[in-house]
């Protein structure tokens, strides 16, 4: 295996994104953020891979029109995921493993404000027996918080707890869309939404875009002084039918988890659209109380639909970059319920894969 | 003002899928008033029933009548709908664990509140009026009161037929479509007769319609320039063929015309020169509606026809074909 780093991260996040769904606007200065953060030009990246929908975006073929903000002609080497820009970050990697490149930069954008974000993620379903019942997200997801409250694996004040201690954190992130603690009390007060979730358990609808740069080796040493080397990637998928699945579980984060390696993890970045799923995550993915969970606020801060989850490892990496810490976690989610999962852990000791 | 310009956009399609022989029994069944489901190799009855069990992977073939009444597993209150849901006002969503199945259903709940639901309450099936072999002929479920129910959907007027081979699924999306910001400046400047494109700062070039950033460069394209309405045809094709939404009746011609000072051609109609004398070089104009009928769109310019000037050297547009 190539020891492969991530070292360059840019994000933007905001609640409204007055622009075109392509976001190529919003691109344009976070790749000039990379490049300044690695000294790397766009002629240094090998390879590049973003994460969008055209079912977000309501146009097809939507990602061909922001590989624009790269500069590509000459045509580059380039791919695209109809997924969290994460599940990108994977392909880079394995690209990078195969020896073709050195470096990628990874990128995801989304216009989640556009339409109707709950209801245009019905089209991830089954599209024989869920689809045409058009269930949106946040009513799946309430149906999993239900499941685990009625099962005793959480309650309401657990649930309170994290969101208190997201949008504290929050409060530290200059692109939260969502910040401001309170106390659990007060959360608790606040009226029913769709019983059980109140709208503070859920992640506010968030347009934006991030961009991410990975680099092998001495290419990486070039880049950054404490490249945040990867120790562990992985991505697992549970099974579509929320029936069949024990929703106050999530088998796959757990599978992706022990691929990865948590062992030493100082800080997870989470990424949890609902309250409760990051106590599913935390028990999942075997963190020790000790952990630091989502010192950005995370996805309860603002949730950019694409990058969400590739922010989350930014975010973790950063950590590493700054030197307080050494051994970091990032977690991406996408489907309904934590359906899917990917974990990426990184450490600033080289080699440790 | 809004920086940019926005409209609303409806994108709809009906999808068409063929279903196989494990949907295709489900289908059958609710189109005939029954609940089918399969036993997996583990021993429980699954509904819907997959396609392959999900332990030894081979494909399902062990069908399971289930009852039309269950207990909720778990439930949500859906306070704001959105469109095509099985309700347009608040309900709830639950899970059914049917009487004879051993994982739960998802589908729609018929009650007026949060206090009238409760996990391990008591529902049953309210079949739709007419059933055609698609998820929705469950209308949704409702509260089991106990008594049998007189109207079975057995009794229902179906006829046992066929089975179902395909389902439609209507996708109907709504937007507010934005365009980039030096796209609105292009609608913007239309709305006053005039053609604006944007040039990068790197390497010169003028693109219009505009791009946000120059696919040369990579960087934002800054500076804006007002092009002539006037330019060359680059290539063409004629148009034959009629198509749902034509305007004009076939033949006619649409080009690629590279306006006066632009690097990149744009795409509209050449007309008042019958088809088959349009050619590449041919020197075109601009043809505007009357003023009182502009808006912020491309079609304040109604085509583009022959201004009768000589053709234009291959030279001058080879590099933008
Ligand atoms: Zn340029």
């Amino acid at each position: 295996m190539r020891d492969v780093a991530v070292v360059g991260f840019a994000q933007r996040q905001m609640e409204e994104f007055d622009g075109s769904p392509t976001c190529v606007e919003l691109l344009v200065p976070l790749f000039a953020e990379c490049y300044e953060q690695t000294g790397f030009t766009r002629k240094d990246i090998g390879f590049w891979c973003s994460g969008s929908s055209d079912y977000l975006a309501g146009r097809s073929f939507s990602f061909v029109s922001a590989v624009d903000a790269i500069g590509v002609i000459p045509p580059v080497n380039e791919s695209h995921v109809e997924m969290d820009a994460a599940w990108a970050l994977y392909e880079a990697w394995v690209k990078i493993q195969t020896g073709e490149v050195d470096t990628a930069l990874v990128y995801g954008f989304g216009k989640s404000s556009a339409g109707v974000l709950r209801r245009t993620l019905a089209l991830q379903l089954d599209p024989y027996t869920l689809t045409p019942l058009w269930p949106d997200t946040v009513s799946l997801a309430g149906l999993q918080a239900r499941a685990g409250i009625d099962a005793g694996a959480w309650d309401e004040r657990a649930m309170a707890e994290v969101v208190n201690r997201s949008l504290t954190d929050a409060e530290k992130n200059e692109y939260a869309v969502r910040r401001g603690g309170s106390s659990v009390e007060e959360l608790l007060a606040r009226p029913m939404y769709a019983d059980p979730l109140r709208k503070h358990d859920c992640a506010p609808v968030t347009d934006g875009a991030s961009a991410l740069v990975l680099a092998a080796g001495d290419r990486a040493r070039d880049a950054v002084d404490r490249p945040a080397w990867i120790t562990g990637i992985a991505h697992n998928v549970d099974p579509l039918h929320l029936g069949v699945r024990d929703l106050t579980r999530s088998p796959s984060a757990a599978a992706a988890a022990v691929a990865a390696g948590t062992a030493g993890v100082e800080v997870a970045e989470l990424h949890a659209p609902f309250s409760h799923q990051e106590l599913v995550l935390a028990r999942e993915l075997g963190l020790e109380s000790d952990v630091r969970v989502n010192p950005s606020g995370g996805a309860l801060a603002g949730n950019p639909m694409f990058t969400g989850g590739l922010n989350r490892i930014g975010e973790a990496a950063r950590r590493v970059w700054s030197g307080d810490h050494g051994r970091v976690l990032g977690h991406a989610t996408s489907g309904p319920a934590l359906q899917q999962n990917l974990v990426c852990t990184m450490s600033a000791e080289q080699g440790a894969n | 003002m809004s920086r940019t310009l926005s409209a609303p956009v409806t994108v709809a399609f009906d999808y068409t899928r063929s279903v196989g022989p494990v949907l295709g029994r489900f289908l059958t069944g609710l189109r005939d008033g029954q609940v089918v489901g399969a036993r997996t190799s583990d021993g429980r009855v699954v509904v819907p029933p997959p396609e392959f069990d999900p332990v030894t992977h081979r494909a399902t073939d062990d069908f399971v009548e289930v009852a039309d009444t269950g207990t909720v597993t778990s439930w949500t209150w859906v306070p704001e709908p959105v469109a095509a849901q099985p309700f347009d006002r608040p309900f709830a969503f639950a899970l059914v664990t049917l009487d004879g199945a051993d994982v739960p259903l998802l589908h729609a709940l018929d009650v007026s509140s949060p206090a009238d639901v409760s996990t391990g309450m008591r529902v049953r099936v309210r079949w739709a009026a007419e059933r055609v072999g698609a998820i929705t002929d469950i209308a949704c479920f409702e509260p089991d009161d106990g008594f049998e129910t007189l109207a079975g959907a057995r009794s229902s007027t179906t006829e046992a037929g066929e089975m179902v081979t395909g389902v439609i699924t209507p996708v109907s999306l709504d937007y507010q479509y934005a365009a980039s910001p030096e796209e609105s400046a292009f609608y913007r400047g239309l709305a006053e007769g005039r053609i604006l494109g944007q040039r990068c700062p790197v390497c010169h070039q003028v693109y219009v319609p505009p791009r946000s950033a120059c696919p040369v460069d990579g960087v934002a394209t800054t500076d804006e320039v007002e092009l002539a309405d006037r330019g060359t045809v680059t290539t063409f094709c004629i148009v034959n063929v009629p198509f749902l939404g034509q305007r004009i009746t076939p033949p006619y011609v649409s080009a690629y015309v590279l306006l006066d000072g632009a690097d990149i051609a744009f795409l509209h109609l050449i007309l008042d020169v019958p088809a088959e004398e349009v050619r590449m070089g041919m020197r075109v104009e601009a043809v505007w509606k009357p003023r009182e009928e502009w808006g912020t769109t491309i079609e304040n310019i109604s085509h583009f026809r022959p201004t009768g000037e000589p053709d234009a050297d291959y030279d001058t547009y080879r590099n933008h074909l």
